[in-house]
């Protein structure tokens, strides 16, 4: 019997493959399906600091909208009721889970600045969740402002959500850095206890018919996995950080190379997005099958194995990692 | 337990008492009485409870007509039951109450009094709906301001507990009903020290049950009848006594005491008024200030109007009294005199009191200014040795000459009393802080404190004013601030200055604070010179703040509320300036914290970026302004609007003398276009070069603004520099010229012609053919390429293939600019029908929306073309518009009957080819219609010259043989259910009447109650907790008949689909009813928008589109044909876009979820049920096998 447990934030994790942010999180049902399914810990949806100043702004509009227009017309609505905004129902959600399950439930912030929608992560903390995860992503489209500027921001805000909570904290990354490692451990130097790479953003895409910009979300392949795996590899033992592997966990396979590059856990969504919740027992068995026929005792075991620092040849992930490739792929045929 | 100070409208007072002593509330919207309704409903949701601890339960009908009957049928069985209604709804209850009374049981009603509708509907406030009910039995128990509103709701429903007589509590409607004033609330240990259950236990004693079964309401004959109405007299004469009876017990609790008839003034008073309700205030606020000053008059306010206490009120009256002028707020004509008036002089009469002079006069009917000039006109005409009996004050009479003359300028009002007067456009949020401001004035400083609020008759654009009163002493004003008394006049839209006197209303020394673009600096230069010599003449204060700047920067958008009420409160130091921004920082925090703390800290910002912006103006000792303010409407108007809707338009309308007016409530068409509104910070602009010439754009405006011609191309000679062409790409008409034009004037700014425009720029699809850009710098090239464009000849529509869009969009409008909401759902459908049949049609207006910015006063959008032809319009009622327009069209076939049946007997001198010819007119196109009314041209050429007897009842009938089209026109709240009935019968007579149901799933004009339309899982007054069960299929059961078309259309997903089903529905000549998706800003929806919401609910298969065509039967074929895809879209897609739907995801998630699923199955079960439908056979019926 294999042993498949892992550490994740100092939570202590039956596996290592974990749910990321996903609507998998809205339906506290659904949440019971994974924990039952075998899955170690499920990342709740992410909460956006856009959303929550959004939809209180939106209600605002639209409640006022059209208000005192006539003699006739004070408001369309009803005024004396409370409005439940999805910032709220989110901690409302989280407590169910919490409740309904045993599992650790990581709750999921996603901004960029420091502002009132951040006092949702005390939320979250009170709310029970067992660590949060705070999403970063700016796309920055104004070409005054710097890469320096924007790291400043994403440093003060994970140090100002960190002092606001006691629970862990990690910080989930976009690849879009020009220097990883040295976020990396400015993040962690900030206050976060772990990093996951990396994120997966909605691309927009273009409507030929309509002439008009088209958002919508591509689910991931496991090649996706190759990007994370290697910065993983990079920064395992680096870091004074747990390190979590999210884009591209589709397989067994794909765990135990998140796991042999250095990632306490391995994040999945697309798989169980497009294939079901079903898919977990079936990778948790795959992963126990390829331990036992590669004679592997425990993931412990195997973590780290192949990361940089453990690698007979380092500079496979670095550039002239790249180089090879190239070169092999001139000289085919 | 203590009692609160609280600063509340009539309304609120009202239904705060109503709601906590009953546990059923049947109720229907009707101005302005629907905020009690809503007010319940709303408790009811938040499961708050009454004085026994229960939650009542609230329940909305279909009609007045229905809820009185509920009411009955609770109170029947024991329950106490309630209701709240005005106007048209009160008379609907008659029936109803005659039996409530006649049975002896305890109920009150409770009515925000409003004109009822005679020449033309009101919304506002006399007592001609009250007085129609007072011979119904009912005790009558009127309140003159907000705090008697509390308190007699509560006198009421304690006495009638007692007396077993039902009691109508009654209050100015808009005066007293939407006045907010600071007032002591009731708690509920005062409710149940008044309220005896023994009492409630024995109304419920005597309720219909099997358990000891009765017989109530039977039918009675000649020989007991007469009998057994006698038998309720002894519970009439023991009335007034139980009331007193009450009021003392009241009084005992709350202070404040009341009697039957309450005199206040000198006790050895000469001259007397005699009044009731809000009146009464003002009367006796003018006798205190008389007596002052050593005049011997008095007032007489009575409470307790029925039963009439003579004793009492000869009791009230001072011994000294001379002269008696009696004042009624409602007209009988052809009494011998009003009814307080005849109750007065029945009574002195009766008690040996001949020696008084009594006099009686009409006053404030429809909400018209009642103030202390007045009330002193009254007493200064006792005073002659033969005054004017049933005169009238407040207007100018001058036909008949009744009415008294009176010094606008007297005044009576304290001077410590301060007067505030803020001019807000609709929607910017004026009207709603200034109630903030007053509740913080009343709350939070010892200051009495009134606030009322006035709006024009449009829906866009609106102007509001906010009239607000404050001072250490009681406020008795139930009256608008007059010129040269403001101490604080603002400004919060610019634009108005160059269309409204507003410094009129300052005092001297008062303050000016305008709200400008202009800095202060600047501002002075874009002042019209009337306003300069106003500010420079009265020494005005004058400050200016650029409120849209601060609030665009503050994320506050065009809302300037915030940041205009912390300017009232910076400048009239009627707090210290930190504890004013820290108590609108609590309202803010109580207003808007439900909505996020965003929200509140875009508000917390405008209120710091406030006072950094606001400036004080240094004014130039003389006028510099090089401009004056703009007439209402041009010089060149005719004679009618200029001199009678131009004052109108100006807020000049009181000064209109009797003699002006149209003796029968006919007014002039065609007159919108003089109103030139421009409210538009931006209008559409074309583009030629990308332009296709689909027409989509015009088809869809809602105001008639963007319209589209071909024409010769030699006209654009002298055409203006700027007027811009192409060459046309019709295919009907090749060779000519084509334009699109706005009328930059008249547009709205809503941009669903640009959401429409499907031509994009290849390189630039940002840029359309139809683009926004701001209206001031286009005025001055488009106003006169407008008004070319006008000049261009309109094609010939006998000439047009109708079966298009473009083409169809050629057809000159006849409904424009008129005063909708901007983007409004409605309108395009109107329009619409007004281009193909408005040069023929005769319209039947369902009490609405579509009649109030279809017939609201000052102006009116229907018009007429170059021959004069266009639309005739009525409103009837709300209750009964299918069978008026159904009259309308017996009209039209007797008269055709006649005419034809007589027209043979002229045949020698008419010829039998024009006979023939007029009697088998085909008159299925506009080819045929055209030659017709030729046809009747040359009869009646003819006949004007015939000797015959009968030629001139033949030519009265003439116009009978050109077709007419009748338009039965309304919204979903008429045509669901107070109009069900009576438009199910005119489906049901075969009749050709085209109905028109311009659905917006909710009762739109009245504030947004929900209608058997509302659709499942939306939130509406009414339906505080969404609406539980699905949208009533209208269509389907017009569909039943088997010969009615019914169409259902939504323009946003196909223009084509609704110009097919109007064309169609108005050729078949039998009985059509079209269902048109209206997105309204009920919705909460950004209207641009609307259109693509359209799409969205029929894609999502809420708004299945079909036609169902009877003639489609006789050819064998399915008469139904659905006429949109299955299917394809999630509902939630199209009802999360709505407010309406997504804030009961906010209220009630649960609750939200289950009625999305099950508005998911009943699309589903729709398309599956139509689609079936559309499938069978009906080629062969069982009878041809």
């Amino acid at each position: 019997m294999v042993d498949l447990s892992t550490t994740y934030l100092g939570l202590k994790l039956k596996n290592p493959l974990v749910a990321s942010a996903s609507p998998l999180s809205e339906k506290v049902e659904t949440v019971k399906k994974l924990e039952e399914a075998g899955i170690a810990a499920i990342v709740m949806y992410s909460l956006f600091e856009e959303q929550v100043i959004h939809e209180s702004l939106e209600l605002d509009h639209f409640l006022f909208y059209g208000s005192e227009s006539s003699a006739e017309i004070d408001s369309f609505y009803p005024q004396s009721g409370t409005y439940t905004l999805k910032a709220d129902a989110y901690i409302e959600t989280l407590k169910k889970i919490k409740q309904a399950v045993n599992i650790p439930v990581i709750g999921s912030l996603n901004g960029v600045s420091t502002g009132g929608w951040i006092k949702y992560a005390k939320k979250i903390e009170d709310a029970g969740a067992d660590a949060l995860e705070l999403n970063l992503y700016f796309l920055p489209t104004d070409p005054a402002l710097t890469a320096t500027q924007i790291e400043e921001n994403y440093i003060t805000l994970v140090h100002d959500v960190r002092n606001s909570i006691k629970i862990p904290l990690a910080v989930k990354l976009s690849p879009f850095f020009t220097a990883i490692p040295n976020i990396a451990k400015r993040l962690v130097e900030a206050g976060a206890n772990g990093l996951v790479l990396f994120n997966r953003f909605y691309q927009p895409d273009l409507d030929l018919e309509t002439l008009e910009v088209a958002p919508n979300l591509v689910l991931s392949t496991s090649n996706e996995l190759r990007l994370p795996l290697r910065w993983i590899a990079i920064l395992y033992g680096h870091i004074n950080a747990d390190l979590a592997l999210t884009s591209g966990i589709h397989t067994a396979e794909d765990v135990i190379k998140a796991s042999m590059a250095g990632a306490s856990v391995a994040m999945t969504t697309s798989e169980l997005l497009a294939k079901g919740i079903g898919r977990v027992p079936v990778i948790l068995s795959d992963l126990e099958k390829w331990m036992t026929g590669h004679d592997y005792e425990s993931i412990k075991q195997m973590k780290g194995s192949l990361s940089q620092k453990s690698v007979k040849e380092p500079a496979a992930y670095e550039r002239a990692n790249y180089m090879k490739v190239l070169n092999s792929f001139k000289s085919l045929p | 337990m203590e009692r609160q100070k609280v600063t509340i409208d009539g309304n609120e007072a009202t239904a705060s008492i109503a709601y906590r002593t009953n546990e059923i509330c049947a109720i229907y919207p009707i101005t302005p009485s629907s905020n009690m309704g809503e007010f319940a409903d709303d408790w009811s949701a938040i499961k708050r409870k009454n004085i026994w601890g229960t939650v009542p339960l609230v329940i909305e009908m279909q009609s007045e007509g229905g809820a009185s009957g509920a009411v009955h049928g609770a109170l029947q069985t024991g329950a106490l039951t309630t209701t709240f209604t005005a106007s048209q709804g009160l008379l609907l209850m008659i029936p109803n109450m005659f039996k409530i009374a006649g049975e002896l049981t305890s109920t009150v009603f409770h009515v925000s009094a409003r004109t009822v509708a005679t020449h033309a509907l009101s919304i506002f406030g006399d007592h001609s709906d009250v007085m129609a009910v007072r011979q119904t039995g009912w005790a009558m128990l009127p309140s003159g301001s907000v705090q008697e509103a509390h308190d007699m709701a509560l006198i009421a429903q304690a006495a009638t507990l007692e007396a077993r007589v039902p009691f109508l509590h009654f209050f100015d409607g808009f005066r007293t009903s939407h006045e907010v004033d600071k007032i002591e609330q009731l708690n509920d240990d005062d409710l149940r020290a008044m309220i005896d259950d023994e009492l409630v236990r024995a109304h419920r004693a005597r309720a219909l049950s099997p358990n000891h079964p009765v017989l109530r309401g039977s039918a009675q004959n000649p020989d007991v009848f007469f009998q057994a109405r006698e038998t309720i007299n002894p519970f009439y004469i023991k009335v007034p006594g139980i009331v007193q009876k009450a009021m003392d017990k009241f009084a005992k609790l709350t202070g404040r005491a009341y009697h039957l008839f309450d005199y206040a003034g000198a006790p050895d008073a000469e001259r007397v008024v005699i009044i009731m309700a809000s009146g009464g205030e003002t009367a006796e606020a003018t006798v205190h200030y008389l007596v002052e000053r050593g005049e011997k008059v008095g007032v007489i306010r009575v409470r307790l109007y029925r039963p009439f206490d003579t004793t009492a009120f000869l009791k009230s009256l001072p011994k000294t009294v001379k002269s008696i002028a009696v004042l009624d707020r409602t007209k009988e004509p052809g009494a011998s005199g009003e009814p307080l008036y005849l109750d007065v002089t029945s009574t002195l009469f009766e008690n040996g009191c001949q020696g008084i002079k009594v006099i009686g006069g009409r006053y404030g009917l429809s909400s018209k200014e009642f103030t202390p000039a007045m009330v002193k006109a009254v007493f200064d005409e006792l005073k002659k040795a033969d005054p004017k009996n049933h005169f009238v004050v407040g207007i100018n009479e001058d036909v008949t000459h009744s009415s008294l003359d009176y010094d606008p300028n007297f005044s009576v009002e304290h001077p410590e009393t301060v007067r505030c007067l803020f001019f807000g456009l609709g929607s910017d949020g004026t009207v709603g802080a200034n109630k903030n401001s007053i509740k913080i004035i009343g709350e939070e400083t010892n200051n009495n404190a009134q606030g009322y609020f006035y709006y024009d008759s449009k829906k866009a654009g609106t102007l509001t004013v906010s009239h607000l009163r404050f001072g250490p002493k009681p406020i008795q004003a139930p009256y608008l601030i007059t010129p040269n008394t403001a101490n604080f006049v603002a400004c919060h839209q610019f634009s108005f200055l160059e269309r409204f006197d507003f410094t009129k209303y300052a005092q001297p020394g008062a303050v000016f604070l305008v709200n400008s673009l202009h800095g202060p600096e600047e501002i002075w230069d874009k002042l019209p010179q009337e306003v300069q010599k106003d500010i420079i003449e009265k020494k005005l204060r004058f400050y200016t703040i650029n409120a849209y700047d601060v609030a665009e920067k503050t994320g506050m958008g065009s809302r300037v509320n915030t940041i205009m009420q912390t300017c009232f409160f910076a400048i009239s130091g009627i707090l210290p300036r930190d504890e004013a921004i820290e108590q609108i920082k609590k309202a803010i925090q109580k207003t808007y914290g439900k909505r996020g703390e965003a929200v509140v800290l875009k508000n917390y910002a405008a209120v710091d970026q406030t006072l950094v912006n606001l400036h004080q103006v240094k004014v130039p000792g003389k006028v510099t302004s090089t401009f004056t303010r703009r007439a209402p409407v041009p010089a060149d108007a005719p004679a009618f609007v200029r001199d009678v809707l131009g004052p109108m338009i100006a807020f000049e309308g009181d000064t209109i003398p009797v003699s002006a007016m149209p003796v029968d409530g006919t007014f002039p068409t065609g007159t919108t276009k003089w109103e030139k509104r421009n409210i538009a910070l931006e209008i559409p602009v074309w583009e030629p070069d990308l332009c296709i010439q689909c027409g989509k754009c015009v088809f869809v405006c809602p105001h008639a603004v963007i319209r589209h011609k071909v024409y010769d191309k030699k006209f654009l000679e002298k055409a203006p520099k700027t007027f811009k062409s192409m060459d046309s790409k019709f295919k009907e008409f090749p060779g000519m010229a084509y334009t699109v034009q706005v009328a930059p004037e008249d547009c709205t700014g809503c941009t669903l012609c640009v959401e429409a425009c499907p031509a994009k720029d290849k390189t630039n699809p940002a840029r359309k053919s139809i683009n926004m850009a701001p209206q001031p710098p286009l005025r001055e090239t488009e106003v006169p390429n407008w008004e070319f464009f006008l000049s261009l000849p309109e094609t010939d529509r006998t000439a047009i293939n109708l079966g298009t869009i473009k083409n169809s969009q050629l057809l000159e409008p006849l409904f424009e600019f008129s005063g909708a909401c901007a983007g409004c759902g409605e309108t395009p459908y109107i329009k619409l029908m007004s281009q193909l049949f408005g040069d023929r049609a005769i319209i039947a207006n369902a009490t609405g929306c579509t009649s109030i910015y279809g017939g609201n006063l000052p102006t009116t959008p229907y018009t007429f073309n170059k021959d004069g032809r266009g639309p005739a319009w009525s409103n009837s009622l709300f209750e009964d518009n299918a069978e008026f327009g159904l009259g309308f069209r017996l009209t039209l076939d007797k008269q055709l009957e006649y005419a034809s049946d007589i027209l043979p007997t002229f045949v020698n001198e008419l010829g039998q080819n024009l006979v023939d010819s007029l009697l088998k007119a085909d008159q299925t196109t506009d080819l045929g219609i055209k030659q017709q009314r030729e046809r009747v041209e040359a009869l009646k050429q003819k006949l004007a010259h015939s000797k015959n007897p009968q030629a001139k009842n033949l030519a009265a009938v003439a116009d009978s043989f050109a077709k007419k089209s009748v338009w039965i026109i309304g919204g979903d709240g008429w045509a669901y259910d107070i109009g069900y009935g009576g438009l199910d019968h005119v489906l049901s007579t075969g009749r050709n009447v085209n109905l028109l149901v311009l659905d917006t799933e909710v009762y739109s004009n009245t504030g947004g109650q929900a209608s058997k339309a509302t659709p499942r899982g939306a939130v509406a007054r009414f339906a505080a907790s969404g609406k539980g069960l699905s949208k009533k299929d209208l269509g389907l059961m017009a569909i039943a008949y088997g010969y009615v078309y019914v169409a259902r259309v939504a323009m946003g997903y196909s223009d084509q689909h609704t110009l097919k089903a109007f064309i169609e529905a108005e050729a078949y000549n039998g009985p059509s009813i079209i269902i048109a998706y209206s997105h309204c800003i009920a919705h909460g929806i950004d209207m641009a928008k609307g259109l693509e919401q359209q799409k969205l609910a029929v894609q999502s298969g809420l708004w299945p589109l079909y036609r169902y065509d009877p003639r489609l039967a006789a050819e064998g074929k399915n008469p139904l044909q659905i006429d949109c895809k299955e299917p394809t879209v999630p509902v939630e897609q199209y009802m999360y876009n709505e407010t309406r739907f997504r804030m009961l995801t906010q209220s009630d998630e649960a609750r939200a979820e289950t009625l999305l699923k099950l508005s998911s199955q009943d699309a589903k079960a729709r398309w599956n049920f139509y689609s079936q439908l559309a499938a069978m056979h009906f080629g062969e019926t069982s009878e041809q096998k």
